[in-house]
């Protein structure tokens, strides 16, 4: 178990893999690193994240309420005490 | 598996949605949390400006879900509008259906109707999708 020093905000839908947590906490340097840690603590999550290598175009991950496309993305720098908010987006057609 | 809901707040979102024709219009509707009754209609931008999708902005989607969290609510219902189909939910709502508590409303203006309207509840859980009786109250 690595040292747990982000936040991260889990939406309902993702729950299911949490054990039913809110809140989990994950360790990384960036972004993709912090998924890996997730997907290694809670198997199957990362693949609702990514897709092909790349952020979900449904769904919103936040760092420190920032939307994270707009700090890098998967590259976007993380360190101890950021939260991450992660939320499907409510879209449709 | 139903909806309860205002009289007031049905006309309010077929007011929107005839507004914004020819675009969907969509919102929200939060209550107390836990107790799934809709109390606070909450209309939203529809980022994508377009007849046939919606899409809340990323900004006003995380401004919406602290607001729920201070208040200690919750999104009751996810509601949108059909300016050219019938009100059940497409394919891309489906797939994009995100809020498994919550009852997806849809509502449609589509001309062939005028002026009727349609205004329907489902839910919608992995990819599976309930119709359920809507009971309005005047």
């Amino acid at each position: 178990m690595t040292t747990a020093a982000i936040e991260v905000r889990i939406p309902t839908i993702l729950r299911p893999y949490t054990k039913d947590a809110k809140v989990v906490s994950a360790d990384g340097a960036d972004l993709k690193s912090v998924i890996s840690d997730l997907d290694r603590q809670f198997p199957g999550l990362a693949e609702r994240l990514l897709e092909d290598g790349a952020l979900r175009r449904f769904i919103n991950i936040y760092v420190n309420d920032e939307d994270v496309r707009f700090l890098g993305g998967l590259d976007a720098a993380l360190k101890s005490g950021d939260s991450i908010t992660v939320l499907p987006a409510v879209a449709g057609g | 598996m139903s909806l309860t809901i205002s009289r007031a707040m049905v006309d309010q979102i077929l007011e929107q949605s005839r507004a914004e024709y020819p675009d969907e219009a969509c919102g929200v509707i939060l209550g107390p949390l836990g107790a799934d009754t809709p109390k606070r209609l909450k209309p939203m931008i529809n980022a994508a400006h377009s007849p046939t999708f919606y899409e809340f902005d990323p900004k006003d989607l995380l401004a919406l879900y602290r607001e729920v969290d201070d208040r200690d609510e919750e999104i009751v219902v996810i509601y949108h509008s059909h300016t050219e189909t019938e009100a059940y939910p497409s394919r891309t709502d489906i797939a994009y259906a995100g809020e498994p508590g919550a009852h997806y409303v849809l509502v449609s203006t589509r001309e062939e109707i005028a002026p009727a309207t349609e205004f329907r509840s489902y839910r919608i859980i992995d990819g599976v999708v309930t119709e359920e009786p809507v009971t309005i109250q005047d």
